[in-house]
């Protein structure tokens, strides 16, 4: 037999659920850095990634429960090919898909018929200069939040940025602010506990990278080229070697042949 | 998974996602590959959804311009690719500097002969189904897996091909497993044969083939390999009308890529303008290209 349940209380059930649900993973930094948008994840996973691509100019990470964000970040790429294809590359914008997301994690949140999702999303959009740089952040009811210069998500998200917010600035370069999100997430056990020891093994980092000649700017950063700038640490410097492009609709023109002389 | 967004799932959603929403078919799990996504969402943005025209049995060859002939090469660290630059309509030239080489993706090459209007749309799909795989699947296609891609993609053209507009490419690009470039031809049904050390196609190809079988050998350094293609692209020029040599007043040169452990690269135009310059004075002396032992 239905009992009634009033609507506010229905609304805090699922809320406290969703939060309970996010709470209990590893948490993931966002953060503005003088040539991008840097994503540093905790996460042990070589295979399952908390960060990724969704778009030439447009990164996306989350914090939950993995089928549903994997979801979510499937349909984000379909969402934006499909945009892209049938008018221009141009024209996917982090706006619209921020707005989609929320559109449908609001929907699935008021449903009564199904659980909420126990996610929290970033959609980042790397701007042509700093000033066009968004930082969406999207929370389980369709909430959408547009940050300025770093966000933190996850479980013991207030106290990591509460550190980060101690040690910011927006002309960081990109060694500096991997090192920031990384001691940060390392101190999530709050002032009194002594901090984590983060390793390259168990982070995962991708920048959309401004200064990057290809249309696709997000890249990840991992095995040695991670150690050595976590290493590189407060020591400015610039983001090391490209590896080959990952994807490349426009070549860089200007390639000199006789390289590859056998 | 229902149309709680107020959006049909099924086919008959013959549009783009367009709105503020998400519909649902794109969160359906399933496949991996853009065309089948798109087919199933929004049939009418692909060249496929396009119905075939009335059959009046005449042709539509002329309907659209031809790009005309692209020749490629293996040399021991990769594959180069080259392409004139001439569309033609009829006998009259459509553009002098069309562009019918195209990265796919990070380790390939595709160049297009044919329909340039259906090529290049081919392309553009090509492109994005390897580059939503990849993001999908967080890894890329196999060579051969791209190569049979594109098959599948020509095969949705024959309705098309047999009313004349046919569409011809070429695919190349580095095999990281097999450390090696490889070369991929196909015809309009979308039969797809691997080629060894070069071929072309397109309406020149005969010459450029014929040019190629006198100048390719086993061990050319990128260079020469650049160089060689070059040839070919002028005796093809030589011969077929449709085909664009060096336009050496305006400065318009083949387009020549390369594909190799570095992935795909686009040679300098200005190192490509060096190469012509020495094909051509040295054509100058001897027209007919440098010439091949007899024996």
């Amino acid at each position: 037999m239905p009992f009634y349940v009033a609507p506010e209380q229905q609304m805090k059930d699922r809320a406290d659920f969703a939060r309970k649900g996010i709470a209990r993973g590893r948490s993931v930094v966002v953060l503005r850095y003088a040539h991008g948008i840097v994503f540093v994840a905790e996460n042990r996973s070589q295979a399952l990634h908390k960060v990724s691509e969704i778009y030439d100019r447009i990164g996306f990470a989350a914090v939950g429960r993995y089928n549903e964000f994997e979801n979510l970040r499937t349909a984000g790429i379909r969402y934006a090919d499909l945009r892209g294809y049938s008018y221009d590359r141009t024209d996917v914008t982090g706006r619209g898909l921020a707005n989609a997301y929320a559109q449908l994690l609001g929907t699935i949140f008021s449903s009564g018929g199904e659980k909420p999702y126990e996610v929290e999303i970033v959609v980042a959009e790397l701007g042509v200069d700093p000033e066009g740089d968004q930082i969406y952040r999207l929370t389980y009811d369709g909430s959408v939040a547009d940050e300025d210069s770093y966000l933190v998500m996850g479980g013991s998200a207030e106290t990591i940025a509460e550190t980060i917010r101690g040690g910011y600035r927006p002309d960081m370069d990109l060694a500096a602010a991997t090192r920031l999100a990384v001691d940060a997430l390392a101190t999530d056990g709050g002032p009194k506990s002594a901090p984590r020891e983060l390793g390259g093994e168990a982070l995962e980092v991708a920048i959309l990278d401004r200064t990057r000649a290809l249309p696709r700017k997000f890249r990840r950063i991992k095995g040695s080229r991670l150690t050595d700038l976590l290493a590189e640490g407060t020591v400015p410097s610039d983001p090391g070697p490209e590896p080959p492009p990952a994807h490349a609709p426009d070549p860089v023109p200007g390639t000199e042949l006789g390289q590859h002389q056998e | 998974m229902s149309d709680r967004l107020g959006l049909p799932t099924t086919s008959t959603a013959a549009r783009p996602a367009t709105g503020g929403t998400l519909p649902a078919a794109l969160l359906q799990s399933g496949t991996s590959s853009f065309t089948d996504f798109a087919s199933s969402v929004a049939p009418n943005v692909l060249p496929g959804g396009r119905s075939p025209l009335e059959s009046t049995g005449a042709g539509y060859a002329d309907l659209a311009p031809h790009g005309t002939t692209i020749v490629a090469a293996t040399f021991p660290g990769g594959v180069v690719v080259a392409g004139d630059r001439r569309a033609t309509m009829g006998n009259m030239i459509a553009q002098r500097d069309i562009e019918k080489v195209y990265p796919s993706d990070e380790f390939s090459i595709i160049g297009i002969a044919g329909s340039a209007g259906i090529a290049v749309e081919m392309v553009r799909l090509f492109q994005l189904e390897l580059e939503h795989y990849e993001k999908i699947e967080g890894a890329p296609l196999s060579l051969v897996g791209k190569a049979n891609r594109l098959a599948t993609m020509i095969r949705q053209n024959l309705g098309l091909a047999m009313q004349g507009l046919v569409v011809v490419p070429l695919f190349a690009g580095w095999d990281l497993a097999r450390e090696e470039g490889r070369i991929f031809s196909y015809d309009a049904t979308g039969g797809r044969y691997e080629e060894q050390a070069f071929f072309s196609v397109g309406s020149g190809s005969v010459f450029a083939r014929g040019s190629l079988k006198k100048l390719y050998r086993q061990n050319l350094t990128d260079t020469e390999a650049a160089t060689a293609v070059i040839q070919a692209l002028y005796d093809a020029s030589d011969d077929d009308s449709a085909t664009g040599g060096p336009d050496l007043t305006r400065r318009i040169f083949p387009i020549v890529m390369t594909a190799t452990a570095d992935g795909v690269q686009r040679v300098a135009d200005d190192q490509i303008a060096d190469l012509v310059d020495q094909v051509v004075a040295a054509r100058m002396q001897r027209p007919d290209g440098p010439g091949a032992p007899l024996l």
